[in-house]
């Protein structure tokens, strides 16, 4: 990690000193180290107090979460790109636009802590510690997958990560079993739980609410709400648009989702509010997705262009934090560029990996369905071809 | 927090990518073949290919008996149903995940410009409220089609099916019954659906007296068909085939018209095998039958058994009494599998006449898989392979 940074700080210096010959000097130690920045108020629900409201942003922390959110979008692109190209195929759900919520998230909690969402899993999958190798390979079923290319899109996987979930609403649930086990590990560990406005409706989630409210969970829910599910908006599926609230008996905030400080400051404050014991609480992110729900749909029919469009313009995560830096002199145009072009390499190379890894071997159709030991056979139609299930 | 930067740093230290080797991959058309090798004597090929369709849809003659026709494919024949349905029946109501708008598929399309957004309209997403709803729709005494947006996600809705909708009738002595409700849901592989986009889960309810289950091959079925369910007094769950809904294409009639559930359709005689199958595994089996023709001289009953319950088991066993062999082919797992009931109670009323012992052909028992669908599927070659050795027997 050292070397990391002291990589990206060489980088600076050298550019800094070609920078001297062309235009004025301008060194390293011009930049603000850190700024402070106020940020929208949270909308809160049976709490007292609130996220703080002036957050400090250090130039390391902005130049570093810039480059997740870019590595995350670019990513994103990429995977649209090669699923046109027919590389990557079957359902394949992007996350460009909410990158803020995944890295906001992540940046105020620890990594030994848990955290388990839907399907649209490619983000959280990063932040966690996957690569985007392992993640692009996984999107083309090969066997440098994250999940040995058996589970494709939807399903994603690493430590405390646990997928990547494709049926809507079920991982709720089991982030409250993985918030049981954290309180009665001691560990002051808590699992994150995410979810979508239309998961939101689904029955599970209350009954998750009540039984994590009931025995004082260490979980933060999240909903993160995009305005849709699949082609319905929030308003035509849901009585309360309120989701921050719909946990009634549980503490709720709502922010704004598409800006990086906002979710970290009130992520920090929910995890506190965890970890102190006082049991679940509740988030909403209001955030937007970029593409279609899935690469089936091109997103248009039931939001307009200009929808996009504006949030694009006007709202974009990456676009927010960016000009933030850049005019409390944080960091350079030319910086970031580099750090733009340092992403693209790397995720051009994984996307090479990515086409060329091989795919798993036929064993691999059957393994991992049951703990065994020794290896079961598999019942199939072939007579002639036995395979067998190891785990 | 400076724990919460360090770990982004440490992503880009090296990767953790396992080292690579040889691979196998397969196509459906010749997977049969690769099986039979050991896996890693195969060589991969470099870019990706991608697999052609492993049937191909035959579309039977054109029914002149309803009327005018219209070239439709099967989700448009589905549309064509429920237009019938709406028109005809003041009391019907259609309602799942985003069919105000067309559904996934498109089979809703229009309806709800045509019909009005009080009788086609969206769901929030949760499937066990969808059904529980509609079975309070019918038993209220209208007519409900409820659309679960994928097979795959009927689970949530099990415990509504199976012990709401299907023992309404018996528990209440006969006093309430959810007979107006009829839940359609895209089933079976579709080419690249993977775990939960690919599932074929009729077997889970064909073990639950009360409801029927209906799978159509073909547009001109599906629209019949589906019309008996809607009719039928009884709760059922009709699996639309989603890798026909464009693919299949035929001339459907115009005018509603029905054809009885649990009945089977004998599509092709035939005197040494009896092949059965249901939905998409149909037209499996009647290339199958030509090439078993073709190229062992063998002749092949083809049977689609459209309702898998109550099941048509007459039909069935008199043409095993004929034919003496029996094969059965369905997507989902063999253990367990539908074909399972089939097998058993062939062979007790056929015990006699069998010539060799009842072949099933279906998927591993494994979850769908993502990449090795050409190789899970029930495809032709392994179907010709089981009837090479039955007549072999
Ligand atoms: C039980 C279940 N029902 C339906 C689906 C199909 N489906 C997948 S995503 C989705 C919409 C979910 O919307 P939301 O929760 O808002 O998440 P987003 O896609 O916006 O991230 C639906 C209906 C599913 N995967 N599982
Ligand atoms: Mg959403």
């Amino acid at each position: 990690m050292l070397t990391n940074i002291s990589n990206v700080l060489r980088a600076c210096v050298q550019r800094n000193q070609v920078a001297t010959v062309l235009i004025s000097a301008r060194t390293y130690a011009d930049f603000t180290t850190e700024a402070t920045f106020e940020i929208k108020k949270c909308d809160v629900h049976k709490l007292d107090e609130a996220p703080a409201t002036q957050v400090v942003l250090t130039r390391d922390e902005g130049l570093q979460y810039y480059r997740i959110m870019q590595t995350i979008r670019r990513m994103e692109l990429k995977a649209d790109q090669l699923y046109k190209q027919k590389i990557i195929r079957g359902f394949c759900h992007l996350y460009d636009g909410q990158e803020a919520c995944a890295v906001g998230i992540e940046a105020a909690i620890n990594l030994t802590d848990h955290l388990i969402t839907a399907y649209r899993a490619h983000g959280y999958t990063y932040t966690r510690g996957g690569t985007v190798k392992q993640i692009m390979a996984e999107l083309t079923g090969r066997r440098g997958g994250i999940a040995k290319g058996k589970g494709g899109s939807m399903h994603m996987y690493c430590k405390n990560f646990y997928g990547g979930n494709g049926i809507v609403g079920a991982q709720v649930p089991l982030g409250a079993g993985v918030a049981l086990a954290c309180k009665y590990q001691g560990k002051n560990e808590l699992c994150v739980c995410l979810y979508g406005d239309g998961a939101a409706n689904q029955g599970q989630i209350f009954e998750t609410y009540n039984m994590a409210a009931l025995w004082k969970l260490p979980v933060i829910f999240i909903c993160e709400n995009n305005r849709y599910g699949m082609g319905t908006s929030v308003e035509r599926a849901a009585a309360s648009t309120d989701y921050y609230k719909r946990g009634e008996f549980i503490p709720g905030l709502r922010l704004d989702g598409m800006d990086f400080l906002c979710v970290r400051e009130a992520t920090r404050f929910a995890a506190d509010h965890c970890r102190s014991g006082k049991g679940p609480i509740l988030m909403e992110l209001q955030t937007y997705r970029y593409h279609g729900h899935s690469m089936s749909d091109p997103g248009i029919s039931y939001r307009t262009r200009e929808e996009i469009q504006e949030v694009r313009s006007k709202s974009d995560p990456i676009s927010l934090l960016k000009d933030r830096m850049l005019s409390n002199n944080m960091a350079s145009v030319e910086e970031l560029k580099d750090i733009d072009v340092e992403v693209r390499k790397e995720i051009e190379d994984a996307a090479q990996f990515a086409t060329t890894d091989p795919e798993p071997p036929l064993e691999e159709l059957c393994n991992h369905i049951f703990y065994n030991n020794p290896p079961i056979e598999v019942r199939g139609t072939n007579p002639w071809s036995k395979l067998k299930s190891v785990s | 927090m400076a724990a919460a930067v360090t770990r982004f740093f440490l992503r880009g230290a090296g990767s953790k990518v396992p080292n690579t080797g040889v691979s196998t991959r397969g196509h459906s058309s010749f997977g049969a073949t690769l099986l039979k090798l050991s896996p890693s004597c195969n060589v991969r090929t470099k870019t990706q290919r991608r697999h052609a369709a492993h049937f191909t849809f035959q579309p039977d003659p054109v029914p002149t008996q309803y009327g005018p026709t219209q070239k439709m494919n099967l989700f448009q024949s589905i549309t064509s149903a429920l237009d019938n349905t709406l028109a005809n029946d003041p009391t019907a109501v259609i309602f799942g995940e985003d069919v105000a708008f067309g559904g996934v598929f498109r089979c809703t399309v229009g309806l709800r410009d045509k019909y009005g957004k009080d009788r086609v309209f969206n769901t929030p997403l949760c499937e066990q409220g969808i059904v529980g709803f509609g079975i309070g729709v019918a038993v209220a005494g209208a007519t409900a089609v409820a659309e679960i947006q994928f097979a795959d996600y009927i689970f949530p809705a099990f415990d509504q099916i199976v012990n709401e909708a299907a023992k309404y009738r018996y528990r209440s002595g006969n006093l309430f019954d959810c007979g107006g409700l009829t839940i359609r849901a895209p089933w079976g592989c579709v080419g690249h659906g993977s775990l939960y986009h690919s599932q074929s889960p009729e077997a889970f309810f064909a073990h639950c007296p009360g409801v029927k289950i209906v799978i159509p091959r073909s547009p001109v079925q599906a629209k019949g068909l589906l019309l008996s369910c809607i009719a039928d007094k009884n709760p059922c769950i009709f699996f639309e085939p989603k890798i026909l809904y464009r693919a299949a294409v035929e001339q459907v009639p115009v005018e509603p018209y029905t054809i009885p559930l649990s009945q089977a359709e004998i599509l092709q005689e035939g005197s040494d095998v009896t092949l059965v199958a249901w939905g998409t595994q149909v037209h499996v089996m009647r290339e199958v039958a030509n090439m078993a023709q073709e190229k062992l001289g063998v002749s092949c009953e083809v049977i689609d058994l459209q309702t898998i319950l109550p099941w048509d088991t007459e039909t069935v066993c008199k043409s095993v009494v004929k034919t003496g062999r029996l094969l059965i082919s369905h997507e989902a797992p063999v253990t367990g599998g539908f074909a399972a009931e089939i097998s058993s109670t062939v062979q007790e009323e056929c015990f006699l006449n069998l010539e060799a012992p009842i072949s099933r052909v279906c998927g591993y028992d494994t979850p769908f898989p993502h990449i090795f669908e050409p190789f899970y599927i029930p495809d032709k070659w392994k179907c010709f392979d089981a009837i090479k050795r039955m007549i072999n027997y």
